[in-house]
């Protein structure tokens, strides 16, 4: 241990901290996002620029054909009717009327030349709706319904905290305090956004997988009552100042968290009965995952929660494996899960190596289960427990590096798409995400990288990093390749493109900015500067991260109403003008 | 053998097994080993008023954003006198009821000051009260909340002997009304109070402090940017919570030490007993604790220096012989 005290002596000087392999190692990191965002604007500038060359007549034939078939049967209505009301006053007066035919959208030609707008380039549309079992339908709608109420409310409340950086004084309630309204948010979009979405897109992905039904609908209604009954009650006992010992991520006394705990049972269940029925042989990949991290998550809330080993220290070691855990094999496993249906599912071809899934599989729950206890480096845990946690924080690269191979050689050849798809660049950047937001976070366990940035802001960065670039992002493209195939409506594209910039921009805002600033204290305490000077600094970073909130809960905003725009209940009036035309054919 | 490709059940049995087992060797075991540490013998365990204090510390979060948890490198160093132990945990680390467990009080973001010796650091009422109803009186930077909801206005006739007030100008109160600190701030305050650093004297530290820079480039680091920096960090540090950065004090609680009699006085012998043992003598601010135990001669020098050559103030410096004389007659008084 001697010899080790004595490495770090040499390791830890902070004149050249620049150089230090973690910093080095974050800064590549951050230059790989940054350019992605560039790929994706340069993609999609190239398709603009082609766009003002191409005169309307350069329409390719293949192009046509697809804008042809990709009408859907609303808009072919549309034309239908109007072409029958020029008809119909031809009729009616003769050869005068041509003027008079109530709109210029009369025949196809008019209808696919017209839409080109020139701030955008048009995505292809899903094709075909898929058919599922109206109960099956109903469920996802539920639990993305209340994942999207969730996360709008997390991210406001999330916002508001933003804010109190910058205006401490901005209420005197008790129940606003920044120390109650913190796990607020942090448990709404942990067990309410993310939580709910990823079951409600597993129910899609394991039923489909195991091309068979949903063993009991009713069993994942009451889940979801379960699980949302633990958000509501749990955020109004924090408001109220109930919480569990302030321990992150478990700030819901045990009888709030039961409800989940329950919740996730019947999930667990619910899912493994169905996999069980399956119609084919072979077990999906993706309810590997899904199963896996059902049962872990379950195991992970009994030794989080039960008391006799959790007094004194006991607790922390605790708390650094729930913390982790809850991240690692609950949201990260379940997201994985479900990339790996719906990404080829997107891409209309299979996923680039089974195998390599299956080893991303097996390392996630060897290693991630170990290292929990990097978020206590220097604390008075045990060292052997530390070294653990920062040795297997390294071999965190393998899962990463499987997982992220995987799915990004699967996009391979399938760059173009992303100009032409809404979907892709969602999953592109959530990708991209997990590769850099894994590998960073291991470089944050090293022992230099944890003494800069420990208790800096730079956590609250690498946290969003994760729990936003990864799985929300990943989130968002499920949510948005599945569901115009089980309702059949699209939201508006320019809508999805804001949702998705306003996103990603605030992110990189949001993230650079507490790095940035994260570093600077971390550099500030080293230097032995007075603690009140870490807190001065940070104030320009604060400012620039609420900016950056800001364009992310827009960005919420939006993605909401997409939502409802998929979701919300076909206009009668349809139906009223398909029955017209049918009582037109069926009238002689 | 398991097929694992085609048989659910063996998937499911194995990713739960090994999962547990792993979680039983990471987690569960060295859990229940940290479990197994005693308390330092000496050291006391939480007045009733203290544990009090503790549920409101978990009930509003100050978790958030203060750490309990003194590192075993360098930079912690200003937050206690030695690196943090798990017997300092035994007794503030226990079930707390029924419903809610062992309070996580290690942290895990330090955007306030760490608290592990926040007592001895600040061992005034007034202070811990005026910081409390509004941070931002005492601390101009500060972006702490403020607690007003655990404070109630009262007309000053209606007062009684238990209740405790805060000064009323610089709390803005008009008319007859002043601020008295509600039972949860008392409490609070008590318990924040009784976060003193265990130390016993013949300890001999397991691990000391692992540095940030060679020792020797300490030395050389800023003596450029200010003329006294040392002076001034102590000065931060240690006295500008009361008397503030730029040595005006706060009126009605902390009195100025810019144009202060005592700190520019030619003989600095009163400074230097203020400094060591406290003063209590004018009833219209607080008290102030006496530092003579957590500074060295050499700090008090340079923060006796930086007082006396700040803010307007111009007095000789003060000779280390004078500070060590003060501090020998001091030891030799008679208790």
């Amino acid at each position: 241990m001697n010899n080790l005290l004595i490495l770090l002596q040499d390791d830890l000087s902070t004149e050249n901290w620049l150089t230090s392999p973690g910093v080095i190692g974050t800064i590549i990191l951050i230059i790989i996002v940054v350019f992605l965002a560039i790929f994706i604007l340069i993609k999609r500038l190239n398709n603009y620029v082609d766009l003002l060359d191409k005169n309307t007549e350069d329409l390719t034939e293949t192009e046509f054909e697809r804008k042809l078939i990709n009408l859907s049967e609303e808009e072919v209505d549309d034309i239908l009717e109007l072409r029958q009301k020029g008809f119909k006053i031809k009729t009616e007066h003769g050869t005068a009327v041509i003027k008079e035919i109530p709109s210029n959208h009369s025949g196809f030609i008019k209808k696919i030349i017209d839409p080109k707008n020139p701030l955008f380039d048009e995505k292809s549309k899903t094709f075909d709706k898929i058919k599922v079992s109206p109960q099956l339908r109903e469920i996802i709608v539920w639990y993305l319904t209340a994942a999207v109420f969730w996360l709008v409310f997390g991210t406001l409340v999330g916002q508001y905290l933003g804010m109190k950086f910058l205006w401490p004084e901005m209420d005197n309630a008790s129940w606003l305090s920044f120390g109650r309204l913190r796990p607020v948010h942090t448990n709404t979009v942990f067990w309410g956004w993310a939580s709910l979405a990823m079951v409600g897109l597993g129910h899609y992905v394991v039923a489909k997988t195991s091309n068979c039904e949903i063993f009991s609908y009713r069993r994942s209604k009451i889940a979801f009552w379960l699980m949302n009954a633990s958000v509501v009650i749990g955020n109004i006992f924090l408001m109220a100042g109930i919480n569990n010992g302030g321990g992150e991520y478990r700030e819901y006394i045990w009888p709030v968290m039961a409800l989940f705990a329950i919740g996730l049972i019947i999930t667990f269940i619910n899912f493994y009965k169905t996999v069980a029925n399956r119609k084919l042989s072979e077990i999906y990949i993706s309810n590997w995952f899904i199963l896996a991290s059902l049962i872990w998550t379950i195991v992970l809330s009994f030794i989080g929660y039960i008391p006799h080993y959790q007094d004194g220290l006991g607790e922390t070691v605790i708390q650094g494996y729930y913390m982790h855990q809850g991240v690692g094999m609950w949201f990260m496993t379940f997201t994985l899960g479900l990339v790996y249906y719906f990404l080829p599912a997107a891409l209309n071809k299979p996923i680039y190596s089974y195998s390599l899934g299956v080893l991303a599989f097996w390392t996630q729950m060897l290693f991630y289960t170990l290292i929990g206890t990097h978020h206590f480096v220097f604390s008075p845990l045990p060292w052997w427990l530390q070294t653990v946690a920062i040795v297997f924080s390294a071999g965190m690269f393998i899962p990463v590096f499987a997982g992220s191979t995987n799915f990004l050689m699967t996009m391979r050849g399938s760059w173009n798409n992303i100009s032409k798809s809404y979907v892709l660049p969602f999953f592109l950047v959530g990708v991209v995400f997990y590769f850099v937001g894994s590998v960073q976070g291991s470089f944050q366990a090293f022992r230099f990288t944890n003494y800069l940035w420990h208790f800096t802001d730079f956590n609250v960065a690498h946290s969003h990093m994760t729990m936003y670039g990864i799985i929300t992002f990943l989130l968002w493209a499920c949510v948005y390749s599945l569901m115009p195939k089980i309702t059949g409506i699209e939201p508006p594209q320019n809508l999805v493109g804001a949702h998705f910039w306003l996103a990603f921009i605030g992110l990189i805002a949001y993230m650079v900015s507490l790095m940035v600033g994260g570093t600077l204290k971390g550099l500030s305490w080293i230097e032995g500067n007075p603690f009140i000077e870490s807190v001065i600094l940070m104030k320009e970073y604060w400012v620039w991260r609420a900016v950056g909130g800001s364009l992310m809960f827009i960005s919420h905003l939006i993605f909401a109403y997409n939502f409802y725009l998929m979701v919300r209940k076909q206009r009668p009036i349809t139906l009223s003008r398909k029955q017209k035309r049918e009582q037109q054919i069926n009238t002689p | 053998m398991l097929n694992l490709h085609k048989n659910h059940r063996n998937l499911v049995l194995l990713a739960f097994i090994v999962f547990v087992v792993l979680s039983v060797g990471v987690a569960i075991i060295p859990a229940y080993q940290m479990q197994g540490y005693e308390p330092i013998p000496g050291q006391q365990d939480l007045t009733v008023q203290e544990r009090r204090g503790l549920d409101i510390y978990i009930a509003e979060g100050c978790v958030g954003c203060h750490t309990q948890q003194v590192r075993n490198i360098e930079m912690d160093a200003q937050w206690g006198d030695r690196p943090a132990l798990a017997s300092d945990y035994y007794y503030s680390k226990k079930r707390l009821d029924i419903w809610r467990q062992s309070p996580s009080l290690l942290g895990s973001e330090r955007t306030g000051p760490d608290l592990t010796n926040i007592g001895a650091r600040q061992p005034a009422d007034e202070w811990h009260l005026l910081h409390l109803y509004n941070p931002r009186l005492v601390v101009e930077a500060s972006i702490m909340p403020q607690y007003t909801w655990m404070f109630h206005i009262k007309d000053t006739l209606q007062l009684n002997d238990k209740d405790i007030t805060l000064p009323r100008s610089i709390t803005e109160m008009t008319g007859s009304d002043v601020v008295v600190a509600g039972p949860d701030a008392i409490d609070l305050v008590a318990y924040l109070k009784s976060l003193q650093q265990f130390s016993f004297e013949d300890y001999d530290p397991p691990m000391d402090f692992i540095p940030a820079l060679p020792k020797n480039a300490t030395a050389g680091v800023g003596a450029a940017a200010s003329k006294n920096p040392e002076g001034a960090g102590l000065f931060q540090n240690n006295c500008a919570a009361c008397h503030q950065t730029n040595g005006r004090g706060v009126k009605g609680a902390f009195p100025p030490l810019a144009g202060s009699m005592i700190v520019n006085d030619k003989n600095p012998e009163q400074l230097i007993q203020i400094i060591m043992m406290g003063y209590d003598a004018r009833p219209e601010y607080g008290a102030m604790p006496g530092l003579g135990n957590n500074l060295t001669d050499e700090e008090i020098k340079a923060i006796t220096d930086h007082e006396r050559s700040s803010w307007g103030n111009n007095a000789p410096e003060v000779p280390l012989e004078t500070i060590t004389r003060i501090r020998d007659s001091i030891s030799n008084l008679p208790i």
